[in-house]
């Protein structure tokens, strides 16, 4: 059926659909609505699960791994200070390898505050051990949230759907959701896995001297992840007609230039590769869906004849640059040492990342022999 | 009660702690864990945050636990409990008792917050603290358990503690949960008795268990049941039950002032203590024994 909803109500949707069994929630601007709508899911018993109202984000995290050490299907959401606040849990879930989903609003960490969008907040929980998606619709947000309970419960990792504050929470758009027969269909009930259980009784979390194994197991688990969330992907699109891949290319073959980006600032920047391209100038549109694990082979195969990239980073590390940048400029080295990569750093706390600015880094990339350092976009003067 | 003739509720026989573990001689703690699983049965979960009770716990792949085990992080050990009883709850495994299992530091510092949350929500859920009166398992620093004038690594000497315990029982009474009771391993039938009452309490129940540590308290190992029943005998540590947040039910009344003296001077923790100092922790423990009179009236 497809409704106009905000992006945040799609995630309560495809929560909804997934039949989540546990869900833990501490209220944050702007993901509150998303929890909101879960909790009245469950009080007028449309989701048999049980909601807990924690009273921080991290017991939020904590709560998500008690239930899924049982076998539960859980579900959490946050934002920017909640995420952080739960840093120290997302280690954990990882290395229990529990199958948790959890929405990330994307929001400015302070100080100072801000509400507004910013990627640096699940950008900076890259090594955690979760699995990182970025989406730029509410159509996506819905879509990715389903797939991630299958991919999650196959490769036994936790997995963070991300979405833009505001720009892309609180936007309403059409929405397809599937009948519940067919969401039951390719999301059935969770595989079984090593649980906690009184029949057989085991320990998990131990203290261990092969820390260094499990972690290889970890590492092996997130290479498998890539293929996985691919055939979950391939089989998404079978179902339900709709795909999204690891990373999304768009005019990006014979391309002067090729844009990389996350999130809602890839749907501008197709907009302005469509204008420049009545005006003669190929510009290629690469917007990186899947961050972790990093899609190296993948950008590397899309970027192998690129001439020119500009990556367009709502993030930022202090002392370092844009996280995007740095990631690929890391992934290239191997195959492409010599290419010229441009770095932007633009929409920082939710500003606005307008047509105008696109055009404005294609201009400055074009005419730039090159890179330049890491040039920042709507500084205020 | 502390006379096996009147032993009304005899020690269950199952073990489920396994032997072997790796806890020191005469460690308090350890007592409590066994006292405790015997009185819950085998249908039990368990929640650890770091502790010395986790490293009793055993390391992959061994455990000295017969019941599922998850250790988690130091502040999480009730709203990890809370967890595993929701997804439990949702799967219509009802039966199954979830026990939170910390020490004083994991309960009464670092995990106080998810441990309100928890009592304020009325989950339901045992949770045990045992008592030994500082961070033990990372050497023995101060908690906000460690009593005034006592020695830790972060306490040093002539800077012994200068505060007195938090009053953690007052506080989760305030929280008006079915079930509070504190207990020593001093004491084992009241001990199990009290496990035994909570197991059939629905909602949050709450423990607080004294356990010596000869490790951190400076002791002879043989003396931990001495120390225990002495720390009651004479006020220190007292016996009672909160039922519903107001309802106080004194197990042992009367308390030994003149006792006091040999309570502190077995323990190296206290070498520092002078003669007024020990005067005014008699002073002290009576002033806390009237106020409790008052509650139990």
């Amino acid at each position: 059926m497809k409704k106009v909803i905000s992006a945040n109500q799609a995630v309560s949707q495809a929560v909804l659909a997934a039949r989540a069994q546990v869900i833990a929630a501490y209220p944050i601007t702007p993901q509150s609505t998303i929890v909101e709508m879960l909790a009245s899911f469950c009080a007028q018993g449309d989701l048999q699960a049980k909601f807990i109202n924690v009273e921080s984000e991290h017991s939020a995290m904590a709560a998500c791994i008690a239930a899924a050490s049982v076998g539960a299907r859980t579900f959490t959401a946050t934002s920017s200070q909640g995420l952080a606040l739960m840093h120290e849990m997302l280690h954990y879930a990882s290395g229990l390898r529990f199958p948790i989903v959890m929405a990330n609003v994307n929001r400015a960490l302070g100080s100072p505050f801000n509400l507004k969008a910013d990627l640096s907040d699940s950008l900076s929980q890259r090594d955690t051990g979760w699995l990182q998606f970025y989406c730029e619709s509410g159509q996506e947000v819905f879509d990715t949230i389903i797939q991630s309970f299958k991919i999650s419960e196959q490769i036994l990792l936790p997995i963070m759907v991300n979405l833009e504050g505001f720009i892309l929470s609180h936007t309403y758009e059409i929405v397809d959701i599937p009948e519940q027969d067919r969401i039951d269909a390719f999301l059935p009930r969770p595989a079984e896995r090593p649980i906690l259980d009184v029949e057989d009784p085991s320990m998990m979390g131990a203290t261990t001297d092969l820390y260094i194994n499990f972690r290889y197991k970890m590492h092996q688990a997130m290479e498998e992840a890539k293929a996985v969330c691919q055939k979950v992907d391939g089989e998404f699109r079978a179902i339900f007609g709709r795909g999204y891949d690891l990373i999304q290319t768009y005019r990006c073959t014979g391309a002067d230039i090729i844009l990389v980006t996350a999130g809602t600032i890839a749907g501008t920047c197709r907009v302005v590769a469509d204008r420049l391209a009545a005006q003669g100038l190929k510009v290629g549109v690469l917007k990186i869906k899947l961050f972790r694990p990093f899609p190296k082979e993948l950008l590397c195969q899309a970027l192998a004849d690129a001439k020119k990239i500009a990556v367009i980073d709502r993030d930022f590390s202090p002392g370092c640059g844009g996280i995007l940048a740095q990631e690929l400029k890391s992934a290239l080295l191997g195959s492409k040492p010599d290419i010229s990569v441009h770095e932007f750093i633009a929409g920082l706390g939710g500003k606005d990342v307008t047509d105008d600015d696109i055009s404005w880094i294609v201009e400055q990339a074009m005419k730039a022999r090159e890179p330049g350092g890491i040039k920042w976009i709507g500084l205020l003067e | 009660m502390d006379r096996p003739a009147r032993m009304k509720f005899p020690i269950p026989q199952e073990e489920l702690m396994y032997s072997g573990h790796t806890a020191c001689p005469g460690c308090g703690a350890a007592l409590a864990m066994r006292y405790v699983f015997k009185a819950l049965g085998p249908n039990t979960m368990v929640v650890i945050p770091p502790s010395c009770a986790g490293t009793i716990a055993g390391a992959f792949p061994s455990s000295s636990l017969k019941i599922p085990t998850l250790r988690i992080s130091f502040e999480t050990a009730a709203i990890s409990a809370s967890g595993i009883r929701a997804a439990l709850d949702v799967m219509g495994k009802k039966d199954i008792q979830v026990l939170a299992w910390a020490g004083d530091g994991g309960t009464l510092d670092i995990g106080i917050q998810a441990l309100s949350a928890a009592a304020e929500r009325n989950d339901n859920i045992i949770y045990v603290c045992y008592d030994n009166e500082a961070y033990m398992n990372t050497g023995i620093q101060r908690s906000s358990a460690t009593p005034e004038g006592a020695w830790t690594t972060t306490t040093p000497v002539p800077f012994t503690k200068d505060t007195p315990k938090k009053d953690i029982v007052r506080i989760m009474a305030a929280h008006k949960i079915p079930y509070i009771a504190t207990a020593s391993v001093g004491f084992p039938p009241d001990l199990i008795k009290k496990v035994q009452k909570a197991k059939e309490v629905v909602g949050t129940r709450f423990l607080l268990v004294f356990s010596p540590c000869p490790t951190g308290w400076r002791y002879s190992s043989e003396m931990t049941i001495h120390i225990a029943k002495l720390a009651t005998e004479t006020g220190i540590f007292p016996l009672y039950e909160v039922e519903n947040g107001d309802k106080y039910r004194l197990n042992r009344r009367g308390w030994k002032a003149e006792s006091l003296k040999e309570y502190f001077s077995l323990q190296g923790r206290y070498r520092s203590l002078k003669e007024q100092d020990i005067d005014k922790a008699k002073e002290r423990v009576a002033k806390e024994w009237a106020y409790l009179l008052r509650l139990a009236e």
